[in-house]
């Protein structure tokens, strides 16, 4: 892969994030009888960080990621 | 209306329509406008992820275990942004090395190995045709299930009826054909199906919308909306422990493992490496799919917990299985349009899946079993034959409806006796065991083909013993005993709880075992041996794709002879003539070669044809077949390490050019002191030539002089002529005084002086000085103070050099003291191994600046009011030299208008230190 990619860095950090909020420990904080808007808490956790990560992904593949394999496209030639 | 007629014109119709999208993709694709080629298609091609596990085993899973449907989503979810590093990589690889399948691309790496690629492709077959068998059952069962409508009865277990009666039976037939038609109409160098990822593509549709639609459905026609259901869900027992993990040891552990086991199998499932890798149009697509691909898991996922919540309350206590919710969900309100449009939707899940895991398990069988041993076996002797093209679609028909058919027996003799997801999460395991050696072998060029083969063996032994032997024996084929009590009663070997390993559901254990013996073997494998050429080569070739360009061409090695139209002829055989001259002509035009005045193919051409008929046949297979029209030379070992520490070496270079440079320049600032001293040294010389000529002339001016007045004056009077007489003899010896002075400096300076050492007393020294210069320091009317112990010890050194020493410093200092109160004292001091003397006068004094330089030769002390001191700026120079040679040290202290201390330092002993010097001297 190209080296000095922030592109690729922003996406391990996003990976590792995700890897993190959806294992033990943090998932154990919200495992509790709590209801969110009629929705059980850890239920609703799952499903918002899930949207939150996606959103995460679609700006982070927009923005530095696409810069970079442009130009590494142009040096390259 | 629903009956079985009609549902199955249904589903014939709805094949039908998957197929001519197919045909529209293919016939769009050879017009070159393809349909395919955008990021949307891609990630809705990538989704075939979710089969009928998914549809109707979501729900089957949430009702038995609430969020632990969840790992198998999330995982890929966590895993997409790394997608952009290590999908698009294994791309990029495939893509330089027309590789297509994941045993093909393991096989390559690890130096094209046939063994390899046959072992991965084992693993593949055993591992997925579970996996095929679960799609089996969920057509069949939805199948029966509607066609019972308005009933809603499970249907009776297969097992008891004739194979003919076996809806599942024909489904796999039918899916069969249907896969032929699909996947292997023609063979193609690329091994792209353009139509077959439209039809993929728009399954993938079908089947979030009637997920989606069962899920609105239930959540907003049968409840308002998810508190709703919550609420009902309340009055049934154990129903709201779904919606938390539970307190059971483990429970955290479990969902970690599957996690991961889900981020590997997105990558490493056959179906997902052919729609992800080999159908990818372009490596840009991934950035799309990277987001795309897990909202399309988030929606597929956002009605389950709901439908299964609605299911546990509509069906509680009734025999309706889990999995079947989704159907039955439908049926029981009589929305009969609904159930069908779910039904399609399942059916689409199932029907992808099949599709696109038998094509490329049959390209991989073919490919990577077949080929290679139809090459071995001598006969039919498959190089001789003209035409190979329709043999190898033949073969993969073959493997189509054979996998299918192995699938049947599967799902007739073991798979009943597991829900939807748990025979998934088998194949997930199976498939995983690909990662260390795929995921290594792109990221790590130490790992080999020999750690590959025992981890993957390895692994996958432990899959076997872990989850497919207790699945056996729960089938009843293999005697329970071997669960409950291990192997031959050894209970520390029972397949489900291995070494005694507790709190693991079986999958996870599974998971943790194998990939600790997968991972173990094959790091400790690929460091234990050595890799071949070709190995080291292909290493570099994946693990460095993204290298410039032009340092991976050069980096092809192969030495040796080949004609084309050899070469033209064996691609022929696999893809007709008509293709094989296109491929040479785009060749030769892009490369600006003519053929018709040489024969001789260069190297390129050759592993451009290998890598062409690696796409129709993998890579082992074409490495032999290339093998046998080219005379090829070895390649040693040096060469190809040469090839490889290209790169390296050029770094080492660079870094070893950054280091002369610097030590060049460190030289240079060292030549330009020296220079400088040297201009320094050379003024100083100068200055003593004028200084000593100066010297010399005035005795001589006045020789002449007295002489010229002599000669002059014959009749001088004797008092007279004696005098002048008496001036010119002191003068002389004046002279001569210098120039030995001048002389012995020269003596001392260069070391050749020659010490002659004895026991030196030090007082008697003085003494001698002190008679010697009595007479001017009484006429001076100095005062001399003494200060000596009476025992001093005696010092190793030169008596006369040492007197020489001595009567310098004293004799400078009667010529610097005061004039009218003159002062000289002189101190010796016994000190530890060493003894030191101090001559002190009342003198002007020396400037600080001058007491650094006043010991350099030629140096001499100005003084504005007395002018240059007489004397040739020798004297300290020479006392500084000899004091060095005896290992001493000499210094000044000075008050300027107070008086000056020279002092010196001699060791007792001072052989050792003399002889360093003498070196050091001859250095100079």
């Amino acid at each position: 892969m190209p080296s000095g990619n922030r592109g690729n860095q922003w996406l391990i950090a996003i990976f590792l994030l995700g890897a993190l909020l959806f294992d033990y420990p943090i998932l154990s904080l919200f495992n509790s009888d709590v209801n969110v808007l009629g929705i059980p808490l850890l239920v609703a956790y799952f499903f918002a960080i899930w949207a939150v990560m996606i959103v995460l992904f679609m700006i982070v593949t927009r923005g530095p990621v696409k810069g970079s394999s442009r130009k590494s496209k142009e040096r390259g030639r | 209306m629903l009956q079985g007629g009609f549902i199955l014109t249904v589903s014939f119709g709805y094949l039908g329509l998957l197929f001519a999208i197919a045909y529209f993709g293919d016939k769009r694709a050879d017009a070159g406008r393809s349909i395919i080629a955008n990021p949307y298609i891609y990630a809705l091609s990538l989704t075939v992820y979710c089969t009928a596990w998914t549809f109707y085993g979501s729900v089957g899973r949430a009702a038995n275990s609430g969020v632990g449907f969840l790992p198998i989503y999330i995982g890929p979810t966590v895993l997409a942004p790394l997608w952009w590093i290590v999908l698009r990589k294994i791309v990029r690889i495939s893509k330089i090395h027309r590789i297509t399948s994941i045993a093909d691309f393991i096989a390559s790496r690890y130096g094209k190995s046939t063994l390899l690629g046959g072992l991965a492709t084992v693993i593949a077959v055993l591992g997925i045709v579970p996996y095929i068998s679960l799609q089996l059952k969920a057509i069949s069962t939805s199948f029966l299930v509607i066609s019972e409508y308005p009933e809603i009865r499970m249907p009776t277990d297969p097992g008891q009826l004739s194979i003919f009666h076996d809806t599942a039976f024909y489904a796999a037939l039918v899916l069969a054909a249907f896969t032929i038609l699909f996947g292997t109409r023609h063979l193609d160098a690329t091994e792209r199906h353009e139509g077959l990822v439209a039809a993929i593509a728009f399954e993938s549709v079908v089947k979030l919308a009637a997920f989606l639609a069962v899920g609105i459905f239930v959540t907003y026609g049968l409840y308002n909306g998810f508190s709703d259901i919550l609420t009902k869900a309340e009055t049934v027992p154990n129903l709201m422990e779904l919606f938390h993990f539970g307190d059971a040891h483990g429970t955290y552990g479990n969902w970690t493992w599957l996690v991961f086991l889900s981020m590997l199998a997105v990558i490493l499932l056959p179906r997902q490496f052919q729609v992800a890798v080999v159908e990818n149009v372009n490596e840009d697509h991934i950035r799309k799919a990277i987001w795309l691909f897990p909202l399309y898991l988030w929606a597929i996922n956002l009605f389950v917990l709901p439908v299964t919540i609605a299911g546990l309350v509509h069906f509680a206590g009734g025999p309706v299985e889990a999995d079947s919710f989704v159907l039955a969900l439908p049926m029981a309100e009589k929305k009969e349009w609904l159930a069908l449009f779910v039904f399609l939707g399942g059916m689409s899940a199932a029907t992808g899946m099949v599709i696109v895991a038998t094509i490329a398990l049959s390209t991989m069988v073919c490919n990577d079993l077949v080929m290679p041993v139809l090459l071995r076996v001598p006969e039919p002797n498959l190089l001789q034959r003209k035409e190979l093209g329709g043999l190898l679609l033949g073969i993969r028909r073959g493997v189509i409806i054979l996998v299918l058919l192995l699938s049947y027996v599967y799902f007739r003799y073991v798979g009943e006796f597991y829900t939807l997801v748990s025979i998934g999460l088998v194949s997930f395991t199976a498939v995983a065991q690909f990662a260390p050696a795929l995921l290594g072998g792109i990221f790590w060029k130490g790992g080999t083909r020999w750690g590959a083969l025992c981890g993957l063996s390895g692994g996958f032994l432990i899959w076997a013993y872990t989850l497919v032997l207790p699945s056996l024996s729960h089938a009843g084929l293999l005697p329970v005993t071997l669960l409950d009590e291990g192997p031959f009663g050894i209970s520390i070997l029972r397949p489900d709880h291995l070494f005694g390993l507790q709190h693991f559901d079986p999958v996870s254990h599974a998971m943790f075992w194998s990939m600790l013996i997968n991972v173990s073997l094959y790091v400790g494998g690929s460091l234990l041996s050595r890799p071949s050429v070709i190995e080291l080569n292909q290493a570099n070739l994946f693990v460095d794709v993204f290298r410039p360009p032009g340092m991976l061409a050069e980096s092809t090695i192969w030495k040796g002879r080949a004609l084309v139209p050899d070469l033209k002829s064996l691609l022929a055989r696999f893809l007709g003539a008509k293709r094989s001259d296109e491929i040479f002509a785009a060749y030769a035009k892009q490369h600006n070669v003519d053929w018709s005045l040489s024969w001789e193919a260069d190297p390129g051409l050759v592993d451009y044809a290998e890598k062409i008929l690696a796409g129709a046949i993998g890579s082992a297979s074409a490495r032999a077949m290339v093998a046998s029209v080219v005379k090829e030379e070895p390649v040693s070992l040096e060469e190809v390490m040469h090839i490889v520490d290209e790169a390296r070496q050029i770094k080492a270079y660079s870094r070893e050019l950054e280091r002369k440079s610097r030590q060049l320049e460190q030289a240079t600032a060292e030549l330009r002191a020296a220079n400088a001293r040297l201009q320094e040294l050379d003024q100083l010389k100068d200055e003593f030539i004028s200084t000593i000529t100066h010297e010399l002339r005035t005795p001589l001016t006045s020789i002449r002089a007295f002489a010229e007045i002599l000669i002059d004056n014959p009749d001088m009077d004797v008092a007279q002529r004696k005098e002048f007489l008496d001036i010119v003899t002191r003068e002389s010896e004046r002279l001569s005084r210098l120039i030995n002075e001048v002389l012995d400096f020269q003596k001392v300076e260069s070391g050749a002086v020659a010490l002659d050492f004895t026991q030196v007393d030090i007082r008697e020294v003085i003494q001698e000085v002190f008679a010697s210069l009595g007479r001017i320091i009484e006429e001076k009317g100095i005062e001399v103070e003494f200060e000596i112990p009476v025992q001093v010890p005696k010092i190793e050194g030169d008596h006369d050099r040492l007197t020489q020493v001595v009567m310098n410093l004293v004799s400078n200092a009667v010529k610097f003291c005061d004039p009218e109160r003159g002062f000289i004292g002189i101190t010796v001091k016994v000190q530890k191994n060493s003894l030191r003397v101090d001559v002190r006068d009342n003198g002007v004094g020396i400037s600080p600046a001058m007491q650094n330089i006043i010991f350099e030769k030629f140096r001499q002390v100005e003084d504005a009011v007395r002018g240059r001191p007489a004397g040739s700026g020798l004297g300290l120079a020479i006392t500084k030299r000899i004091v060095e040679i005896h290992g001493g040290r000499i210094w000044v202290d000075s008050v300027p208008s107070k008086g000056s201390v020279f002092s010196f330092v001699l060791p007792l002993k001072a052989e050792q230190r003399l002889q360093k010097l003498r070196s050091e001297s001859l250095t100079d």
